[in-house]
């Protein structure tokens, strides 16, 4: 437009003096250039770009790559699920079963409760093997429960007054718990003794907690105070002498779990178990899961890498690739069968039906 | 037009329905201003299109030429006019001088107005019942506005309206040059003008209430309000404020500086001097200290800073010339005049002092009604004697003016108010679906309510004892026994109730709103730079004025256009001339040698004058002119161009030429530009060629006019003008040359001009014939035409003549029929001279633009206030009809005419009734409406005997009936059977009604695009406004939602940007309900397993951070970036616009598609964790950050799998927010306060950790991949087909 402007009215001067006027126009456009949009490939939105469309050929190798990675890794995951040695052994109901209220009978303090019980190793077990107990039906993770702690008094003994969060379990007469809350009131009690052929097995209870936990969660410089002092008792007792650092069944305790079906590691047993070896565990029942139908467990088990016994992730995974390499052929069959050249216009809805309506 | 018609709306709509059945059947829409009423009534001239202003200026004008010959004004017998219109009598009242009649009843005394208002209507028309045709039209329009009155436009009006009557009781005081005593109870303002909204003390309060306006902001802090009540703590306290901080502060600081903007622009403005009269003389006094009843002096070229009536000018006659442009859009020069009774004291310079009753401030530029006395005499003022505040003075070297409304009471502030924000049509949809989340919230919530009640109920009496429960305390203490956050079974379902709606908040995607605003501001930012939406002629971008509608632009079905300087440039240029019977101009200056010469050879005639626009020079024409030989011929063009020359109402402005230096080589010096304004481009156009032909046309006063010819001033006297009116549709001249002779000149329509010329001779006849084939010639190709022609006047008839204009003139009553039984007596018996053609000039691109929008399935409809045959001859030059078109024309002059024009139409087209179009309409609805098909096709397909395609022309006049009427529905049903539809002589306001038309009858969206003033109305109507910043002004780009430089554009933006734009939001709004339904439907299962407590597993800043940092900037990466084809392939393909008015990429099917794909994504995303670490030693805090982890990667990659374009960008944002989220987690889990303290390190250890992540993604994806790709081979969508297409192209 500029050009064409300055070129008519150079010519109707009289062709003279062009040179001059174009000097003028393009000054003026100069200084019109500064409004104009700068030229960029952003601003013009045509940077260089990956536009990946679904190509039948990858589409299949979508899928063949998700199959051949998925079946291995699946297969794996099995195998390792399956060399892991797991006993199980719910000895809640067993242990209680002489007693006809069996609530009042955890309840009360004066009855003895230990229990024995008979386990066989099926398998070898190499060491360490891994002492957990389970509860089950125990919603650890119950919006009440899950916050009632208060991580500062937990970490330092000056915030030993700062009980926020932990009612009803904050505080005595005798002035404030340490640890408050209902997470450490509820601490579990049950504890249990090995022995194989009549040879205690020793249980290895340190480091059974996160470092991370015991060193700047847990402080070293708190003791427990005015613990289970109140007229409902929840749980265990601590050592008094022993700063919360230390006291690890509390720190993994309070570790709250995720699910209301949950296992809590309570030891190692460092020495290889082997088959058909008898063990006899004396347990003491001392926590009441049963005025609310809880369940206890207790559980022996080795480890691998992808964890305790869970045969869930290897099935999945072989399932999942198995069924993207069925996928996989079944597009190759149907590009065979339905081809559709890629980008043909004929496809485009006005040409398919040039009356009609698409679909 | 903007709203101001106050009187008439209300009052008179009723009498005016009356009158009409009286009216004779006389179609003179533009006959507008013999009735007394008229003059109030702004929606006439809205009517005849060309503005009141334009008016005035006729009318100041025509008085200035005038009063050379017959000095007459003042006007002194003022009577009233009310008697004045009562005598006229009938039938003659059609006469030429319209505008003089229209004076007078401007001038009539103000004080009857209020009262006129109330009985005008009924009474006073009744009487002269036929000059009503106007008057219909201005009914006709105010039953439209009483149609629009659902707008609020209608509101200001009815504010106007009290306003006005509240003007009869109460007026406003001006003591000239006394603004103590004006203003001595403070009620006026001063001119200090202020737009920003706070100051410095009240901007956080004010702020903060205008935000809280917003529903979303609500939601946040009653969400917030909720979460600090101690039962339902969900959230930290803080950790739930930091998402309604976040988003009121970045709002408040954007906000913040854009009144900071506003505040300096305030600044400038109101220090800005002017001269005003203290103590005796003038000194500078800056704006803002102006008050009402100073008297100020303006300079040329000055803005002028409030509104003044004006007192005297540096003409002796009082006129001042000013130019409206920033007021209503108009670039030409307005003419405004001061009393007589003032000017000559202000030119005595004697002490000023008088007293001004006026109106109370009001919006209407368009009136100004008071009266003024002064020195004893008591006299009326009206608008055109008032200038505004905005307008700049021109052509003349001062005016002296008292103010009468300063500051915010100028009707330049008055009228600066926002367009009203508009909401997007996606948007209303996305609503209508957050309304089934909020169902889907609500279902959830009950649930857990349901089960948390159940649930207790069934713990009743183990809840003081059970572990993780326990509501009472057991503690030796003074709480002993009290319960903890008990409230008893139905309290604690209702907080469970409130608490879930507290964790499951991001279930509404309030942050979705947010997020769309942003994505619009990208959005517009890549139009705003879009490179081939630059006008480099006039150097105007594009600009966004609302950021709201981004992606209507791709949903467009209709768009309704002006014509004059929308689609043709309004640039008026002449091509072609028949003279003496002979054809010029066919031949354009393709030749640059032969134009060289030709330029060489006129070297030595030309003037030295420089036109300011270049007109191309016919040379065979030129040749004629410079001939030495004499001839008929020669003779012929001569007169031919001095007519041009003469017979016109333009000005011209001479200036020097500051660039002019580079001629001096030659040998003219001294070179002035002439500017030509007048309030008619056609005849600048003429004029710019009688110049470029050597006649220039330099100096006009009142009384004669000087043209230079050839180097040779040849100074003509004036003796009278006839100026140009509907009924003779002609202008004559009547000169008297040096040589005293007198000629007339006329110029005209050929459809009256070819009657009344002479008929003698065989020649004269060949002439004639020869021109008359011309003029069809040109008008097929869309030309305007005019037949000059001219004669000399005898003595005699020269003084019969003169005697009886004299006193047509100056008579009272009945000018305007006697003045145009006065031209009947000159113009007759003339020599045909030629005729000229006139090119208004299509804009570049425009057939092409307005294909392509046809392609697209747009239908394209003019609306212009052009006559029919110009309407329709534009119509066939861009591209809009076509040859083959059936057109059905519509101009009724009656309800009954326009009922029986709709009526044959349809029986002859067979168009369906309109039943059966809604039954059509309605299965075209059910199969995907508006498939791409050009309507005539799927007419075709249900109605075999139109296979012609139709062409809809109606006029303005038409409208007025069946716009009000039950007609609207065959109106409808015919107009969107038809494949084009022109309206022309439509005024502003019929135009929105048409856009109205559609948008209360479809769901389809309309857009508006026009350039004036007169485009405002419909431009507001329409769902989306387009403003084309071109010759006249920025009324409608004030108005738009969109401005550009040119309509080509439209093309672009619509098929290009709207195309994208609406993809983008359509994917945008999916994605972000998917997002945050995904997360919410997680963390309910996730509640279902903590005996409905309400539990997140997340930490609450994962919860917080999830949609404001972990996943929102790849949606609005994406929602800004994302192209599913590139402009090439969406040009080549206009049809591929379809997918947007076919709501292809949002819709109800997509919602809860998109819906089930969440609830398996989320089943497997909660699924998965559980029966991986079922019966595992795993916390609740490991759970989290898994899942946190899990949904986002699972989003992302989902958003990245539909991604179409990957840029670097793209890349960082999608991986970028997956690291970053990461990179949070582990900040977070590295502060000891936090419970979940450490997590992410013992977590990261653990293969089984990745390997269900990896899990996760993929069984989620799955189904929406195997989906996707099977979709894709058997229902490929146009645009998939075009993007591999596009793809395979490329490789």
């Amino acid at each position: 437009m500029n050009t064409n402007g300055a070129a008519t009215s150079s010519a109707a001067a009289g062709g003279g003096g062009g040179s001059l006027a174009v000097t003028v126009d393009s000054s003026s456009a100069a200084k019109k250039n500064s409004k104009k949009p700068k030229y960029s490939k952003f601003t013009q939105q045509e940077l260089p770009a990956c536009k990946p469309i679904l190509t039948p050929g990858l589409v299949i190798t979508t899928f063949t790559i998700i199959g051949i990675i998925f079946i291995p890794i699946g297969l794996v995951s099995l195998s390792a699920s399956e060399h892991v040695v797991e006993i199980v052994d719910r000895y809640d109901e067993v242990c209680a079963s002489i007693h006809p209220n069996k609530v009042a009978y955890i309840q009360n303090s004066l009855t003895n409760k230990s229990c024995t019980r008979t386990l066989i190793v099926p398998k070898l077990m190499k060491s360490p093997v891994f002492i957990y107990y389970q509860l089950d039906n125990f919603y650890q993770n119950h919006r009440r429960y899950v916050k009632s702690r208060n991580d500062k008094q937990l970490r330092s003994k000056a915030a030993e007054f700062d009980t926020t969060s932990c009612e009803p379990e904050d505080k005595t007469s005798a002035g404030p718990i340490v640890p408050c809350g209902l997470i450490a009131w509820s601490l579990f009690n049950d504890t249990y003794g090995f022995s194989v052929k009549n040879k205690m097995l020793a249980v290895n209870k340190k480091n059974i907690a996160w470092d991370s936990d015991k060193e700047h969660k847990f402080g070293s410089d708190v003791y427990p105070k005015n613990f289970q002092s109140g007229g409902l008792i929840g749980g265990a007792k601590l050592n008094s002498s022993i700063p919360l650092s230390e006291q690890e069944d509390l720190i993994v305790w309070m570790r709250t779990a995720a699910l209301p079906n949950f296992r809590k590691l309570y030891g190692r047993i460092e020495e290889d178990l082997q088959a058909n070896d008898k063990i006899t565990v004396i347990i003491q029942n001392n926590y009441n899961t049963y005025s609310f139908g809880g369940k206890k467990k207790l559980v022996l088990s080795t480890t691998s890498w992808i964890g305790g016994k869970n045969d869930f992730l290897g099935i999945a995974y072989i399932t999942v690739g198995g069924l993207c390499l069925f996928l996989a052929v079944s597009f190759i069959l149907l590009y065979i069968i339905k081809p559709r050249p890629l980008g043909d216009p004929s496809y485009l809805s006005w040409n398919r039906c040039p009356s009609g309506h698409p679909n | 037009m903007i709203s101001g018609h106050p009187l008439h709306s209300s009052s008179e709509s009723s009498s005016v329905v009356v009158h009409r059945r009286g009216a004779s059947a006389r179609n003179l829409p533009t006959f507008h201003s013999i009735c007394p009423s008229v003059s109030f009534s702004s929606s006439t001239y809205d009517e005849t299109e060309t503005s009141c202003l334009k008016d005035q200026k006729e009318e100041g004008e025509e008085t200035t030429l005038s009063a050379g010959a017959t000095p007459r004004y003042p006007l002194e017998p003022l009577t009233s006019l009310a008697c004045s219109a009562s005598v006229l009598p009938s039938k003659q009242l059609f006469s030429s001088d319209a505008r003089s009649s229209q004076q007078f009843s401007l001038e009539c005394p103000t004080k009857n107005r209020g009262s006129r208002v109330s009985w005008g209507g009924s009474m006073e028309l009744h009487d002269n019942n036929n000059t009503c045709t106007s008057f219909d039209i201005s009914g006709g329009s105010s039953v439209l506005q009483d149609k629009l009155s659902k707008s609020r436009r209608v509101r200001n009006k009815s504010v106007d309206f009290d306003e006005n009557l509240l003007y009869a009781e109460n007026p406003r005081l001006i003591y000239i040059n006394d603004p103590r005593r004006t203003n001595d109870k403070y009620e006026f303002t001063g001119n200090e003008i202020r737009t920003s909204k706070y100051t410095l003390i009240t901007f956080l309060p004010k702020n903060l209430f205008i935000q809280f306006h917003r529903v979303a902001y609500l939601y946040f802090l009653a969400i917030a309000a909720l979460n600090q009540l101690p039962p339902l703590a969900v959230f930290g306290r803080t950790v739930s404020l930091f998402p309604l901080l976040f988003v009121l502060c970045v709002t408040a600081i954007k906000d913040g500086y854009e009144d900071w903007r506003r505040h300096r622009s305030d600044r400038n403005e109101n220090n800005r001097e002017a001269l005003v009269l203290q103590f005796g003389e003038f000194q500078l006094k800056k704006w803002k200290k102006i008050r009402a009843g100073e008297v100020v002096k303006i300079h040329a070229d000055e803005t002028i800073p409030c509104d003044m009536v004006l007192l005297g000018t540096s003409d002796p006659s009082g006129l001042a010339y000013i130019q409206t442009m920033n007021l209503d859009g108009e670039s030409n020069l307005k003419t405004r005049y001061a009393r007589q009774e003032t000017v000559s004291s202000v030119f005595e310079g004697c002490n000023i002092s008088g007293l001004i009753r006026c109106e109370q401030p009001n919006r209407n530029i368009y009136e100004f009604t008071a009266n003024m006395e002064f020195n004893g005499q008591k006299f009326p003022l009206s608008q055109s004697n008032i200038v505004l505040r905005g307008c700049q003075l021109k052509n003349t070297d001062w005016i002296i003016g008292v103010v009468v409304y300063a500051g915010q009471e100028t009707k330049a502030m008055l009228n600066s108010a926002i367009s009203p924000a508009k909401r997007s049509k996606l948007e209303s949809y996305m609503n209508r679906e957050t309304l089934w989340l909020s169902v889907f919230l609500l279902v959830m919530c009950s649930v857990v309510a349901l089960g948390m009640g159940l649930w207790l109920n069934r713990h009743k009496d183990k809840l003081d004892t059970l572990p993780y429960y326990r509501k009472r305390y057991q503690v030796n203490g003074k709480d002993n026994g009290k319960t903890y956050r008990y409230y008893g079974i139905p309290m604690e379902t209702f907080f469970s109730f409130l608490s879930s709606i507290i964790v499951f908040q991001i279930m509404i995607p309030i942050s979705l709103y947010i997020t769309m605003e942003l994505v619009r501001l990208g959005q517009s930012y890549f139009m705003i730079e879009d490179k081939h939406m630059y006008d480099s002629s006039s150097g105007s971008r594009f600009q966004c004025r609302s950021l709201n509608i981004n992606e209507d632009l791709g949903q467009i079905r209709y768009v309704f256009s002006d014509k004059t300087g929308t689609l043709t440039e309004n640039k008026m240029e002449f091509r072609k001339a028949s003279v003496c019977g002979k054809n010029f101009g066919s031949s354009n200056l393709t030749d640059d040698l032969q134009h060289e010469h030709n330029i060489r050879d006129a070297a030595d005639f030309r003037s030295r004058w420089k036109l300011k626009s270049e007109v191309s020079v016919d040379s065979s024409l030129f040749d004629l002119l410079h001939k030495d030989l004499v001839g008929d011929e020669k003779i012929a063009a001569h007169e031919f161009f001095l007519t041009l020359a003469a017979c016109n109402t333009v000005i011209p402005i001479v200036s020097q030429d500051t660039s002019s230096g580079h001629r001096s080589s030659e040998s003219w010096e001294d070179v002035d530009t002439i500017e030509y304004q007048g309030e008619s481009p056609d005849e600048q156009a003429l004029v710019s060629a009688a110049s470029a032909y050597g006649y220039t046309l330099f100096e006009r006063t009142s009384g004669h006019i000087v043209i230079d010819i050839n180097g040779n001033k040849l100074r003509l006297d004036v003796l009278g003008l006839h100026e140009f009116d509907s009924v003779r549709k002609r202008m004559s001249v009547v000169i008297r040359f040096p040589d005293n002779s007198v000629k007339v000149l006329v110029k005209g329509a050929d459809t009256t001009m070819l009657s009344i010329l002479a008929n003698d001779g065989e020649r004269d006849d060949q002439i004639k014939r020869a021109t008359q084939r011309h003029l069809i010639e040109y008008s097929s190709e869309g030309l305007r035409t005019l037949v000059v022609a001219a004669r000399d006047l005898t003595d005699a008839e020269l003084e019969q003549w003169q005697c009886r204009y004299e006193d047509a003139s100056t008579s009272l009553i009945d000018r305007a029929a006697k003045l145009r039984q006065t031209a009947a007596l000159v113009e007759c018996n003339l020599n045909l001279l030629g005729a000229t053609a006139i090119e208004d000039k299509l804009q570049d691109g425009v057939p092409e633009a307005i294909e392509a929008l046809r392609q697209a399935g747009i239908k394209v409809w003019v609306l212009t206030g052009d006559k029919q045959e110009t309407a329709i001859s534009i119509g066939l030059s861009c591209k809009l009809l076509t040859v083959d078109m059936q057109q059905i024309i519509i101009n009724g002059n009656s309800e009954e005419d326009c009922r029986n024009l709709l009526a044959d139409a349809k029986t002859k087209y067979g168009l369906q009734s309109s039943n059966r179009k809604k039954q059509n309409l309605e299965s075209r609805k059910n199969s995907e409406i508006g498939y791409l098909e050009i309507p005539d096709d799927t007419k075709s397909s249900s109605v075999p005997a139109v296979c012609v395609p139709l062409a809809l022309i109606i006029d303005g006049n038409s409208l007025v009936y069946i716009l009000e009427k039950d007609l609207e529905s065959e109106l409808f049903n015919i107009a969107t059977s038809c494949r084009v539809v022109l309206c022309c002589r439509v005024a502003p306001l019929q135009k929105a009604g048409i856009v109205d038309l559609i948008k209360s009858r479809t769901d389809d969206m309309t857009l508006a695009i026009g350039d004036g003033a007169n485009d405002v109305s419909m431009i507001q109507m329409a769902d989306v406004g387009v403003g084309i910043c071109g010759q006249e002004g920025r009324q409608a780009v004030m108005a738009s939602d969109f401005a550009m430089g040119q309509f080509q554009f439209l093309k672009r933006l619509l098929l290009v940007h709207g195309h994208w734009n609406y993809q983008r939001v359509g994917y945008l709004v999916l994605y972000n309900f998917y997002r945050n339904a995904v997360f919410v439907l997680m963390l309910f299962w996730y509640i279902l397993c903590t005996a409905f407590s309400t539990t997140s597993a997340l930490t609450d800043w994962s919860s917080v951070f999830y949609s404001v940092i972990y996943t929102s900037i790849p949606t609005i990466v994406v929602g800004i970036l994302d192209k599913d084809l590139s402009h090439r392939t969406l040009l080549q393909y206009p049809k591929l616009y379809g997918s947007g008015y076919r709501h292809e990429a949002y819709n109800m099917r997509l919602f809860w598609i998109t819906m089930i794909d969440t609830l398996w994504q989320s089943l497997i995303l909660f699924y998965v964790p559980l029966y991986v670490y079922k019966e595992s030693s795993i916390d609740i805090w490991s759970m989290g950050s898994l899942w946190t982890i899990a949904v986002v990667v699972l989003v992302n990659i989902h958003l990245a799998m539909d991604i179409q374009r990957w840029v670097f960008i793209t890349h960082v944002a999608v991986w970028g927010s997956i690291i970053i989220t990461y990179a949070c987690m582990v900040v977070l889990d590295s502060i000891p306060i936090f419970p979940n303290y450490w997590t992410i390190y013992h977590l990261a250890k653990s293969p089984t950790y990745w390997l269900t992540i990896l899990l996760i993604t993929i069984v989620a994806l799955l189904p929406r991949f195997v989906v996707k790709v099977v979709h894709q081979i058997f229902w490929p969508s146009d645009i998939q087909i075009a993007r591999e297409a596009e793809r395979l192209r490329a490789s």
